[in-house]
Parts: C-alpha cells; structure tokens; sequence
C-alpha cells in the first residue's frame, strides 16, 4: 500500500499489492508524513512508510530518489523538517541517544576506523551502547563480540589491523560491530557495495539467516533489484522526488511497468530460475546497424520508446 | 576469498574475577568484580607508557627546582615548599622557579589536551589550534591591547583570550555552512591564520619603538617572570576544563569513526562535538593568554604520546602529560644550557616541532611508498 500523501504519488500500476505484507498499525518502526531536507534541497515531503515487523524490507530506486535519506531519517540522523518516526510505539526523538541505540543499529555508507586498530578492538565498539563507565568489558560484551564475529566469518581476523584487510573483509567486519550491537532492528544503507559479487551474495545471506533465524527486522537499501526481490520479504520502491511508487511483496510489485516508470528502463521481468522471485532483464539496446551473421531479435526491442 | 589468516594465539576465555585477564578477540586486559558489577578493560602498554610520562614528570620538576644559578640540594626544596625553608631558598623556590614550572606544566598539558581534542574532531593531524588560527588570534587580541589600548599585563592577558574565543568563533560560524567538517575547519583554520598574521604585522608597525618591543617579547611565547598570578589563572583553567575532557574521551574516540557511525553507536554527536570543541578553544586561548603563543606543543605532544601509546584511545591523559613534560623540559633546556642569555621557551619548542614535522613527513612518505 501507498502511503504517500505528495499529490504527484501515484499508486503502483498493478494496482494495490498483496494483502499479504499489510503491516499492523502497531509496528515497531514506522514514519509518517516526513518532510526531509539537506540545508537547502528538499529531498521527499509527506513521506509515509512502515516496516512490517520481522521483515526483511529492502528499499530500492534511482539514484538520488532519497532512499538513503529516508534510511538515515528512520534511524534519527537525519531530523526531518516535519513528520515523525516512531520506534515500538513513540517518537524516536524523544528516546535518549543510548536507548536508541541498543534497539535499533545502523551500518552507514562510510565509517572510519582509527588508526592501527584491531578487528576485535573495532566490533568491540558495537558494545558501547551496553557499556557503562565501570561497565567497560562485561562477560556479556565478550559473549556477544564472539558471536558476531562468527556470524561473520571474521573471528580469525580478530588480532589483524583493520587497515590490512580487503574491502569484502572490512565490510564484514563493520557488520559485526552493528550485529555486536544486539538490536533487533537492524537498517543497512547499501551495506553489498564494494563488494564483489561472492561478497555481496554473502553478506545478504547472512542477513537472511538473522532475518530467518532469528526474527530480527532488517531494513535494507540496495541497488540490485533482482538482488532485492531475491531477498526481501517485503519491497519498498521509491522513485525521484523521494516518494514511494509501489511497496509490498516483490512477486506483485516488481513489474515491467514499474521499472520503467521508476528507473525509465525498459525491461522484462521473468522467474528467477533459482528462486521463482521476479527476475529483471534490461531490454536490449537497439542496434543501429548489423554486421553480417547478426540479427536483431524483435522481441528485445519491442519495449524500447 | 582471503588468504588464510595466520594462526591465532587464542587465550581460553578469561574466567571472571582474575585480575589482569587477557580477553578473547579484544586488546588489553580485564579486571572484573566477582558479581561483574564491574569490569574494568585497559592496556598496558598505555599504562606503562603513562606512569613513565609521570616518572619523566617528576624528574622535570625535582630538576627544575634544584639546579640553576643557585643549586639546591632536594630536601632543602622540599623544606621551602613546606613553607619551612630559609628565606633565600624560599625566595627561590617559591617565588622564582614554582610559578615559572607551574605555568609551563599547566599550559604544556592545556596545550597538548587542546591538540588532542581539535585533531580527533577534525580527523586531521593539523587540527591544532596553532596552526588554525587560534593562536594568532589570541595574539591579535593581546596586540591590540598594547599597541591600541597600551593595557597593563591582566589587560593583554584578557585581550588574548577574547582574541582566542573570538577566532574560534568566527572559524566556527565559517565552517558552520557545510557542517563542522574535520577538512573545511582545518583549511578555514589556515586561512584565519594566515590573514590575522598580517593584521598582527599591520600593529605592529604602528606601535612605537617601546610597544614594538613588548609586543615582540609577547609574540615570542615566555615563561620568563610569570608570577603566582599567571600560575593560578592557567591553574584554574586546567583544574576545570581537564576532568571534564577526560571524561568525554570515550566519546572522542567514537566521534572519530565517523557522525553516522557514532551516533549509531548511541553518542550524541552534536552535543559531544560542541561541548569538546568549547573546551579544546577555552584549553588554548587560556594557555596562549598567559604564556604568549608557545608553537608546536599542541601539534606534536598528542602525536608523540599517541605514537608511543600505539592504542587507538583517546589517550588524553598521556597527552596532557606529555604536553607538560615537552614544555617544561624545553623551558628547563633554554634556562640552563643558554643560560646566561634570557631565551624564550618558544625559540626551544619551535626547534622540536621543526624536527617533528620533518620526522612526520618524512615517515608519512615512507609510509606511502611503501
């Protein structure tokens, strides 16, 4: 369901999704009417959303649509203008920073670990909302440290400097310190780039599992749609001018049209043999001239305008 | 994948209540209580490093009191420091040599915390209030105050600390457009810096031959003839603004890995980064208030400290005491060796920074080369 209130929203073009993904009034988090800015850009007004508890909701759309932004403002870095979020039942506003903190973490874009510091040393940081001044190294923190790691793959790693590992290693070791954290609301802002793709299909594995195992609510932006149909459980589409498009189960959202309308791509939307969730083929571009032993299949360019 | 990971020497897990603890997959070591209502998680290798500064500390002081033009032997120092000496060693001691070592230890560590602070915040090892620009305004402020205003000394002392809050302001609100971005402060910084450093050349070419001198024997950072009044202001100040800089380090160290990551993490970024900023100024503009700009203290004492510590810390405490031993082992260094000539402890600390920078850039391109 569309819960836009900007007057150029328009609903998703197959009509309201599956009654499936309607998520409770009470979910744990949720926004309504946000108007979010950037100093003086206007990124989305009247932005509305809910997160189905215990989904795995992957947020996806053009660049610049403000799908990072909408992630930032429901994890309280970014104030909005107007509107609220709301986490388990009041405004996220009203919560003390810890608080938040130990029920909701956050993988952002970019992090810098410091200087010289070590694997362990740096997912030991996930604990710090948990810590207190002469709480500085519980049984608990070491517990939960471990597991993360090994949830991870990067327990091996621990004694190692954080600047001599590759990019794929890294990024698993910033999701440890988010897992370390412990919250059952996890938000990821493009937590597969720089990534390869053995890289990238690992990491959303691994928060498959958490999601499958052990009911944590992710919140996921990504850029690969088909990577987002694969794994999501419930699909928010977002199209320029921070607005919501289509949101609910991707088998019903995910559709030609939709595509075309959001990322102005044509395309064909097929079964992805592995999985049954939709798959999306670009359309091939048109050829302008053939060599010899070349044939233009009319069917690739049949949606091409 | 990766290349298989060298064997790890994996302690088994540390069983609550041992003293001193080595825990799995995290640096240090681990005091815990026996209910675990407390646990205590430090490093050794910056305790060492800490209880040597103040070993270090120590030594400066007892040499600093007892050699000079008149040597004393220790006890008697400690006699007059009691209150029991002889009036010529009281004289010495606690009129000549006590204000001058006080001064310089307060403004070493205010200095040093200063550096430490604005480098973690802007995530730049230029981050310091010497070279952004807080240090030439605090002497603009002291300038004006001789050459326009011909103030007393309490005068030029308050003139520079409102010339020092006054720069950090106005970099504060230039920067304040696109964030307090570590990058933007620092090169704003230098800007400030550059353009006060001619308004500073500017009055002093107004001045006549007398306030010229003065200015001069300011603009060149002295210990020389501080008195008990000079001591207690910088005392006070430290005595204030250091506890509560200890007490944010944990923050710091969090802020560094960057506003998202942090304030993910459950600190309140903007809060933190505000409070330490006011405090890092305040921390400089009253040191530069008292002892005229002393230069590359706050540059490279933190770094130093850092390097020695090799733990990603905040280290604020070491810093502060390697700010004190720097300054007051360079005050000690031009009173003694160049003794009879009167030479200002800023020429001394301007030698090591100049060394520092070398060494600095001359590790930093080994490093890139490598």
């Amino acid at each position: 369901m569309t819960r836009t209130s900007a007057p150029d929203a328009s609903p998703s073009p197959e009509g309201e999704p599956a009654a499936r993904t309607e998520p409770a009034p009470t979910a744990r988090l949720r926004a309504e009417g946000l108007t979010l800015c950037y100093e003086q850009r206007t990124v989305a007004t009247g932005l509305g959303v809910v997160i189905p508890d215990r989904s795995f909701t992957v947020i996806i759309g053009p660049n610049a649509c403000g799908k990072s932004t909408l992630l930032k403002a429901l994890a309280r870095m970014l104030k909005p203008k107007a509107g609220e979020v709301y986490l388990d039942g009041a405004a996220i506003a009203s919560y003390r920073s810890r608080e938040v903190a130990r029920r909701l973490g956050l993988l952002p874009q970019t992090s810098t670990a410091p200087d010289g510091i070590t694997v362990g040393d740096l997912v030991a940081r996930g604990r710090y909302p948990h810590q207190r001044m002469l709480k500085q190294w519980s049984p608990q923190d070491e517990a939960a440290v471990v597991e993360a790691m090994g949830q991870t793959g990067v327990l091996e790693l621990a004694d190692r400097p954080v600047d001599d590992l590759s990019g794929g290693q890294r990024q698993r070791v910033w999701l440890s310190m988010v897992l370390a954290q412990q919250t059952s609301v996890l938000l990821l802002d493009e937590p597969t780039t720089y990534l390869d793709i053995a890289h990238q299909v690992e990491v959303l594995n691994l928060c498959a599992d958490l999601h499958e195992r052990r009911g944590h609510t992710i919140v996921a932006v990504l850029h690969d749609l088909n990577q987002a149909c694969r794994y999501a459980s419930h699909l928010v589409v977002m199209k320029p001018g921070g607005t919501i498009a289509a949101e609910g189960d991707p088998s019903t959202v995910m559709t030609a049209e939709l595509v075309r309308e959001v990322f102005g791509l044509p395309c064909r939307i097929i079964e992805d043999p592995e999985t049954g969730t939709p798959l999306m083929i670009p359309t091939a571009r048109t050829r302008h001239f053939t060599g010899p032993g070349h044939q233009v299949n009319p069917q690739s360019v049949a949606h091409t305008p | 994948m990766s290349p298989a990971p060298e064997a790890r020497t994996s302690a088994p897990p540390a069983p609550a209540g041992r003293p001193g603890a080595r825990p799995r997959v995290v640096t240090g070591r681990v005091v815990r209580s026996r209910r675990g209502r407390v646990s205590l998680r430090f490093h050794g290798r910056s305790l060492a490093v800490t209880a040597a500064l103040a070993v270090v500390l120590v030594a400066v002081v007892l040499v600093s009191l007892t050699t000079g033009d008149f040597a004393l032997p220790v006890p008697e120092v400690l006699r007059a420091l009691a209150g029991k000496g002889s009036g010529g060693a009281d004289f010495i001691v606690n009129t000549l040599r006590m204000p001058r070592l006080v001064t310089a230890l307060c403004v070493g560590s205010a200095l040093s915390v200063s550096g430490a602070v604005l480098q973690s915040l802007t995530r730049n090892p230029l981050g310091s209030p010497d070279i952004i620009g807080f240090t030439n305004g605090s002497a603009t402020g002291a300038l004006v105050v001789i050459v326009v205003l011909h103030g007393s000394m309490t005068q030029i002392v308050l003139g520079a600390l409102i010339g020092g809050l006054g720069t950090a302001l106005a970099v504060y609100l230039l920067v304040f457009g696109g964030g307090v971005q570590g990058f933007r402060l620092v090169v704003m910084g230098i800007g400030v810096s550059a353009l006060l450093l001619a308004v500073n050349s500017y009055l002093i070419t107004r001045a006549s031959w007398q306030e010229a001198l003065e200015a001069q024997a300011w603009l060149i950072g002295s210990l020389g003839n501080r008195t008990w009044e000079h001591a207690t202001a910088v005392g006070l100040a430290v005595a204030v603004l250091l506890p509560p800089t200890f007490l944010l380090g944990g923050r710091l160290t969090m802020v560094e890995m960057g506003d998202d990551t942090a304030m993910a993490l459950g600190v309140d970024v903007a809060r933190s980064r505000t409070a330490l900023l006011l405090i890092s100024v305040a921390l400089a503009a009253f040191a530069t208030a008292v002892t005229g700009p002393i230069w590359f203290i706050a540059l490279a004492a933190p770094q130093l400290s850092r390097k020695l510590i090799r733990s990603p810390g905040s280290g604020l405490v070491p810093a502060a005491l390697m700010g004190a031993v720097l300054l007051a082992v360079s005050d000690l260094v031009v009173q003694r060796v160049f003794s009879p000539a009167l030479l200002p402890v800023g020429t001394a600390t301007g030698t090591i920074g100049g060394l520092y920078l070398i060494w600095l850039l001359v590790t930093e391109s080994r490093k890139s080369r490598a």
